[in-house]
């Protein structure tokens, strides 16, 4: 099924079609990676709203990229929460062993730092999402193990 | 864990599939329910005085009470649960989500027959994936049983903002705007989602609906601290405490009580200087007050709030500036903007707790950060800058000593002690961010 026809297929789930932009947005994301100009107006183009408009929407969201990333996304709680526990040695951990700072992805597009406001683990400290997928009670020693195992997938 | 309700039967393994669900009775109170008048559904939760757990405490029973009947509107009803859950410290919905979704479900489908409504969204914030295959498949699993009769459930994606956990922004959200929230009134049940009567609940509130109906709304009101704090709480325990989580507990024990007895106090030898209470949206708690009980009333009596049932153990290692200010920059990057107070004020305030921090500022800052509070304070359309004010306001005036230390000290007086010292926050990552790609 083309882009186009997915997000309209989710669009007929909605009282009204314009609510599908987060799921049509993110659905382009999906696809591409990132959401260049072109998406953005395939999205508009697929909803019937002007490229404008679906982006002003989709620069609100903290969860769409505009610019490509890497191949691998690590996010990294750093709300305080995680804090108390010592968040910022994990999120150091990784830019040392990938050598970049949050906000920033590898020479190489393999992977990209995030640091993230809280993500709703605060019981099992440090939460860090893993291409989305949360790990749990990670510490600065976990670090090497989990960069070696995203580059093998 | 014997008081657990909402998470009843969950307490070893998650009840994640229906046949796990219905062997614990799972879908017997939705019959019950469907068998009863709508009105009659509204009157048990009314009894019960179940209120909500996102963070306002409403009433439940009165707020599905202003929803119109469907024969006086001409316009479908809608509910709409509140899954975003951002809070800085919650994490009791996403327990929920993975260990009873069908709870949830169970709890929407009585809901919509209360008010009579055929359409659920339940708004999940977007950075919950696994939860998000659990309730899809838990909503899937219901319809494929034919549970859902006439009723449509569309878990719907947020994006990533903290604001659309607002009801206003969320229904802005929902309806494919920015998540910016709307002036109140006319309130949601009259003109919500599509300009149409909406009931918006918390996924706990609804959750806790099949409970209240299971035990009976006398019985359940007379759990925990009645008349006000009925029934359970899923608190969420986290920070310096030896054994963090989330519990299940009725109203009205002591915040020592959880933090010590259950929590396993706070480890390492350390002393306990301050507690995250109710969420980072409220003011601090200092020691003195941890006698105080874990419901509206006493918490409300010391000027603090249950919200949504955040206990966060902060240790003698914290500096409590590095807390106001990493707390404030959460609120500085989830301002929507649309308000000046808040935009401008939670800017602001970031500014001066960074110079306390550096040791740049002057003992009048401190007034003037309170008096930039005070017109946060009410002035907006939400209440996302008053919690940033109500949070800081505290900092400043509980830890006052502390605050003047970094002026005499010319710095942090904890030097890299502090269990906060070097914390980055998103915000910076964009500023440092669009210096790199610059």
């Amino acid at each position: 099924m083309s882009l186009t026809d997915e997000i309209q297929k989710v669009a007929k789930r909605y009282p009204e079609s314009k609510s599908a932009i987060l799921p049509a947005l993110r659905l382009a994301q999906d696809e591409y990676g990132w959401l260049s100009r072109e998406a953005i107006e395939e999205v508009g183009e697929a909803l019937d709203l002007t490229p404008a408009y679906c982006m002003s929407v989709a620069s609100f969201y903290d969860l769409f990229n505009f610019e490509p990333i890497g191949r691998h996304t690590i996010e990294v709680c750093t709300n305080v929460c995680c804090g108390l526990v010592n968040a910022q040695a994990v999120l150091e951990s990784f830019e040392r062993e990938l050598d970049i700072a949050p906000g920033e992805t590898t020479a190489d597009g393999e992977i990209t730092l995030r640091a993230v406001e809280c993500l709703g683990g605060c019981s099992t400290p440090t939460i860090v999402a893993i291409d989305q997928r949360y790990r749990q009670s990670v510490t600065p020693e976990d670090v090497p193990a989990i960069l070696e195992e995203l580059r093998n997938v | 864990m014997s008081e657990a309700l909402v998470l009843g039967g969950a307490e070893e393994s998650p009840l994640r599939d229906l046949a796990s669900y219905r062997a614990v009775g799972g879908y017997a109170q939705l019959l019950k329910a469907r068998a009863m008048p709508p009105q009659e559904v509204i009157a048990l939760l009314i009894e019960s005085n179940l209120r909500g757990r996102g963070g306002a405490f409403f009433p439940t029973g009165r707020k599905a009470s202003f929803i119109p009947s469907p024969e006086k509107v001409a316009k479908p009803i809608y509910i709409t649960v509140n899954a975003d859950e951002s809070e800085p410290g919650t994490f009791k919905d996403r327990e929920i989500m993975l260990r009873v979704p069908h709870r949830l479900v169970e709890g929407c489908l009585i809901a919509a027959h209360a008010i009579q409504s055929d359409f659920v969204f339940i708004y999940i914030r977007g950075e919950y994936s696994t939860e998000y295959d659990v309730l899809q498949s838990a909503v899937d699993e219901a319809s494929a049983a034919g549970l859902l009769g006439d009723v449509t459930i569309l878990v719907h994606r947020g994006a990533g903002a903290y604001i659309c956990g607002e009801e206003t922004a969320l229904l802005s959200s929902l309806e494919g705007e920015r998540g910016q929230p709307r002036s109140k009134p006319p309130f949601p049940a009259i003109e919500g989602l599509y300009a149409a009567p909406t009931l918006i609940n918390n996924v706990e509130t609804i959750t806790t609906i099949p409970v209240v109906l299971e035990v009976g709304p006398a019985e359940y009101a007379k759990i925990g601290a009645p008349p006000d704090s009925t029934g359970t709480r899923l608190f969420c325990l986290s920070g310096n405490v030896a054994r963090p989580g989330v519990y299940e507990l009725p109203h009205g024990l002591t915040t020592r009580h959880l933090i010590e007895e259950i929590g396993g106090g706070v480890p390492d030898g350390r002393s306990l200087k301050a507690v995250m209470m109710g969420g980072s949206s409220f003011p601090v708690m200092t020691p003195d007050d941890l006698d105080t009980k874990l419901d509206a009333n006493s918490l409300g009596q010391k000027g603090y709030f249950i919200g949504s049932g955040v206990v966060c153990v902060l240790d003698d290692r914290t500096c409590m500036v590095q807390f106001a200010l990493r707390v404030g920059q959460f609120y500085m990057h989830e301002s929507c903007g649309k308000c000046t107070p808040c935009r401008v004020g939670t800017r602001w305030l970031v500014q001066m707790l960074r110079a306390v921090e550096n040791g740049t500022a002057s003992e009048s800052d401190f007034d003037l950060a309170l008096d930039v509070c005070d017109r946060i304070i009410g002035k907006c359309l939400c209440v996302l800058g008053d919690s940033d004010a109500m949070i800081v306001a505290s900092c400043v005036t509980k830890f006052r000593d502390e605050f003047r230390a970094h002026l005499e000290h010319g710095g942090c007086p904890f030097g890299h002690d502090s269990s906060l010292d070097g914390l980055f926050a998103p915000s910076d990552q964009h500023a440092a961010h669009r210096e790199v790609v610059a």
